[in-house]
């Protein structure tokens, strides 16, 4: 994109609530149902049917927005939005319009243009609609399992300025709620949705431009080129003397460009007003206090403790922090008294490996114990690094103690001094050449030496061991 | 009227005592809603499921087992009431799939006020006839014809309970549920000389009510007389956790209320009500009332209410943008009438859908509540109405600080005829001007009858309503008031 231009935009996150039962009825949430089978008199909005807000819906929106650093408002308002669709059964949705549960929070980013600061204006509660699935011959069908499914807006400034970053941003929002345990994370099933509003401007401007709202973008990679692709179309509409529309455009991805769904002229009125069959929400002390208990140091805070704290790498505390699994896994490996830097390196390497990571569930292979345990045989020097990996797939799967095993196939160090004294001199007495390359400054050889030695001893020797009294041996002078 | 009902206390005693049968109650109230099918009243005669709870009941009796406050009383259910076993239309072709009643909707479940009758051992007799979705105050404005008044069949009932009402009242049955969301209980009660009681907004749980104006939509009893009026209240009172505006406050003892001593109550009467044009023949009946009062020895005080001339405003601006939100959901698509144009898709089919299924007033209602809740106009509109809800109410505060109760007329004329208004609905709005403000204010009001408007050329004698206003929650005392003015009004 020319230089000239700078692309704004806004998110609006739609993130479901992981309660068992709907915003304002007792269906369940889960998904995978077949259709129109999760549903009641509420959800359906048949007549006379009245909504009664579920306490789990708002104890994980409060804590959604206490983790973004967000005022939690001791009232606020449920709205009536209004529009006509088949997949909105009572012809309004339940939200929050001009009294957010919560107002006013930030989302600390690293961008390649270094860190950004994200204000994010509101968090809401709100229902979902069902879903439509048109063309069934000439009809269109609706399944209402997903009606009354909670949801928590979280919209924010207009602080980001390209897609990357928009991506970036939604990645962070998302192992914040996803570390919360308030969202799965998972874009392709939909409980995690992003709108993106996409403007451009000339570069030093301080204005914003005519905005265009992308919707139903479902994945990070389509977030970041819609936008792209969208700021690029504005930019080439400018550019040309033309004007952009304030409209609702759709992202196709075959094409790589934008394509609106619907113009200005008709955009929805949606009649907003306080719904009266809700009294205004009331967040007390005791909602506040479930809200906080099981509310988890947020990744950042995480990766902060870690990475200062620990000595951790950056890298490996960004894995180990983005998904809470993986972060109890690590802390009770901590806990267990394994070394912070070796698990930080394993972990990532050797849990993950053989891990599945399904939204907020996540299941490994082998447990922190077994791990702790592995750590610590590589650490006395009884396993070399390579026996340690060995040694975790053959536990892989099962509860056996690594230690245990190690120790039933007489696995221990052999440290007895004099005994890899001798053996070294055996092996520099029977290798000239490479004790001469050795002496001419070819230091590498060493690493062959220490290997023969592993491999006379079974890997039972210790490692640092022999690598002294081999250093001490080369190291003296040809007699 | 001719082959009235006994009451229903006396019915319910009968049955728990075995000296009548709930079956023969139930009869002879279904020969009775045959006899008076001309009235207009019931949309709906549930004469299987009557007969069939009331053999149940008969049963589990000489089971010995114990019976509910209500056994074998047959009571009749306003039509916009949910019940499991009888269609629900609330008065409208979109509530059918083909136009008529017995199509109706049928709900998958019990409104709660009927699962509490239902639990209290009375009987369903039939579904009542309303102004369509309760919006009218003559019930005329239904999709399947008029109700009529048992004291002079060329009259309205009233509205929007008129089939409730003229149920009581025709002797069909000794209690009915209806609803009050503007006067809708008070008014038909006035009209046809029952007592009507709108409890304390949130006093009776509306889940399973259709909605209308989800603020202001109250359900309450209509009887033949202050007691079972007040029987019926204790039954369907109380806290529903699954109506988020339900109140958590217990029922109180409304039937022992009736008998309590009213003397040295102050009872306020707003001078702006006096102000409104009544009919010379409903202020002397409401002197009459205020007299009988004051002989029963309450002190009777002038209040002033300065913001009553909000309240028509106020209430058909709140009531229609309530009322254009909650009938979105009557869109063709789940339950009743479905209307598919040839061509257009889902709008076409919504728009066919509502044109066809809605009448004339309630389009009107709808078209009123899009345009004050429409961008651009909702400051103007209905947040203005709000405040001047909330001078309403604090109208209310300021009286209740000096006096105990309020009396005014039910409404500035007696029971007019059929059609007589149908083409004028400003007339029409503006003769509610008396229940509103209680109904904004959430307030707990009742009709009892006072003296009848003496019979001139014309006209016969007509009931008159004397309304009675006390503070939230409030309902005992206005009880043992109507009470006293129900016993000076018996000879």
């Amino acid at each position: 994109m020319s230089a000239r231009w700078e692309t704004v935009v806004g998110l609006e996150v739609h993130a479901q609530l992981l309660t068992r039962t709907k915003l304002f009825c007792g269906c369940p949430t889960s998904a995978g149902a077949p259709p129109n089978v999760q549903v009641c008199a509420v959800c359906l909005g048949l007549p006379g049917a009245l909504p009664a807000a579920n306490r789990e819906a708002i104890v994980l929106g409060v804590r959604a927005a206490l983790a973004l650093g967000l005022t939690v408002h001791e009232e606020s308002v449920f709205a009536r939005k209004s529009y006509f669709y088949p997949d909105l059964p009572k012809g309004y949705q339940i939200s929050q319009f001009e009294r957010p549960l919560a107002t006013g929070g930030q989302l600390d980013l690293e961008t390649s243009a270094g860190p950004r600061r994200v204000t994010l204006q509101r968090l809401h509660l709100e229902e979902d609609a069902g879903k439509s699935v048109h063309g069934h011959g000439g009809d269109s069908l609706v399944d209402l399992n997903r009606a009354g499914v909670p949801l928590a807006e979280i919209v924010s400034a207009p602080d980001l300025r390209s897609g990357e970053e928009a991506a970036t941003y939604l990645r962070a929002l998302r192992d914040v709620l996803v570390f919360q345990g308030v969202n799965d994370g998972n874009l392709e099933s939909g409980s995690f949705r992003c709108d993106a509003n996409v403007s451009v401007r000339r570069q030093g401007s301080d204005t914003l431009g005519t905005r265009v709202e992308l919707k139903n973008l479902n994945s990070f990679r389509f977030v970041q080129r819609a936008i792209e692709a969208e700021a690029r179309r504005q930019v080439a509409l400018l550019e040309a003397g033309a004007a952009v529309d304030a409209e609702t455009r759709s992202y196709d991805p075959e094409a790589d460009r934008t394509a609106s769904l619907r113009g200005k002229e008709e955009a929805h009125d949606y009649r907003y007003f306080p719904d009266p069959d809700l009294p205004p929400l009331r967040v007390d002390e005791a909602l506040l206090e479930a809200a906080r208990a099981g509310l988890g140091e947020s990744p950042a805070a995480l990766r902060a403790r870690w990475t200062e704290g620990l000595g951790v790498p950056a890298a490996a505390a960004r894995t180990l922090a983005s998904h809470p699994r993986i972060a109890e896994f690590f802390q009770r490996a901590l806990a267990l008294g394994a070394d912070a830097r070796r698990a930080a390196a394993w972990i990532p390497t050797e849990v993950l490996r053989g891990a599945e990571i399904d939204g907020l569930a996540a299941t490994f292979r082998v447990t922190p114990e077994q791990v702790t345990e592995l750590l610590a045989l590589v650490e006395e020097g009884v396993l070399s690094g390579k026996q340690a990996k060995d040694l975790q797939l053959e536990v892989e799967g099962t509860d056996a103690s690594p230690r245990a095993i190690a120790e039933g196939r007489g696995l221990r160090v052999v440290a007895d001094e004099a005994a890899l004294a001798a053996l070294c001199d055996e092996l520099i007495a029977g290798a000239e050449r490479q004790v001469a390359a050795y002496r001419k400054g070819q230091r590498g050889v060493l690493g062959w030496f220490v290997g023969q030695a592993m491999q006379r001893t079974r890997g039972a020797a210790d490692p640092r061991l022999v690598t002294r009294l081999l250093t001490e041996r080369l190291d003296k002078p040809a007699s | 009227m001719t082959g009235a009902a006994s009451s229903a206390s006396r019915i319910a005693a009968d049955v728990r005592g075995g000296r009548r049968s709930a079956v023969e109650i139930t009869r002879e109230a279904l020969a009775r809603c045959d006899r008076h099918a001309e009235l207009g009243a019931l949309l709906y005669v549930a004469r299987d499921t009557a007969l069939a709870a009331a053999s149940r009941l008969d049963a589990r009796r000489a089971a010995g087992e114990p019976l509910g406050t209500l056994a074998g009383v047959p009571v009749v259910v306003k039509d916009a009431l949910c019940t499991i076993d009888a269609p629900t239309t609330c008065a409208s072709r979109i509530l059918t799939r083909d136009g008529t009643p017995a199509t109706g909707w049928r709900p998958p479940y019990d409104a709660e006020a009927v699962a509490r009758l239902r639990a209290a051992d009375a009987i369903v007799l039939g579904k009542a006839n309303l102004d369509e979705f309760a919006m009218g105050s003559s019930t005329e404005h239904g999709a399947f014809g008029a109700t009529h008044n048992p004291a002079d069949p060329t009259r309205t009932a009233g509205g929007s309970s008129g089939g409730s009402a003229a149920a009581v009242a025709s002797g069909l049955a000794p209690l009915a549920l209806g609803s009050d969301t503007g006067g809708s209980i008070r008014q038909p009660a006035s009209f046809t000389g029952v007592v009507g009681i709108k409890p304390t907004y949130g006093r009776v749980s509306r889940r399973g009510l259709v909605a209308f104006a989800s603020s202001l939509d109250c359900v309450g009893p209509l009887a033949a007389t202050v007691e079972d009026a007040a029987l019926l209240l204790a039954v369907v009172a109380g806290h529903d956790p699954l109506d988020s505006t339900s109140l958590d406050a217990r029922a109180g003892d409304y039937v022992a209320a009736c008998g309590r001593e009213v003397a040295g109550l102050r009872v306020g009467v707003p001078r702006e009500y006096l102000e409104t044009g009544l009919e010379p023949e409903v202020e002397a009946s409401f002197r009459e009332g205020l007299a009988q009062l004051g002989r029963a020895g309450c002190e009777i005080v002038d209040v002033s209410l300065p913001s009553t001339r909000l309240a028509v405003a106020t209430y058909y601006v709140i009531a229609a943008a309530e009322a254009s939100s909650n009938l979105a959901r009557l869109d063709g698509v789940r339950f009743g009438l479905r209307v598919e144009p040839p061509a257009g898709g889902i709008a076409a089919l919504h728009a066919a859908t509502r044109s066809r299924g809605f009448g004339a007033e309630v389009k009107r209602r709808i078209l009123l509540g899009t345009w004050v809740l429409s961008a651009g106009y909702y400051d103007a509109y209905y947040l203005r109405a709000q405040r001047a809800r909330t001078l309403i109410r604090e109208d209310f505060v300021r009286a209740f600080a000096s006096v105990d109760a309020i009396a005014a007329p039910v409404s500035p004329v007696p029971a007019f005829r059929l059609g007589e208004r149908l083409d004028d609905p400003l007339s029409m709005y503006l003769a509610d001007a008396l229940t509103l403000p209680p109904s904004l204010a959430g307030l707990p009001a009742l009709s009892v009858p006072s003296r009848p408007t003496r019979p001139t050329g014309d006209r016969p004698a007509l009931p008159v309503g004397l309304q009675l206003v006390a503070p939230p929650l409030e309902e005992e005392r206005l009880l043992a008031l109507a009470a006293a003015v129900e016993r000076a009004a018996t000879p």
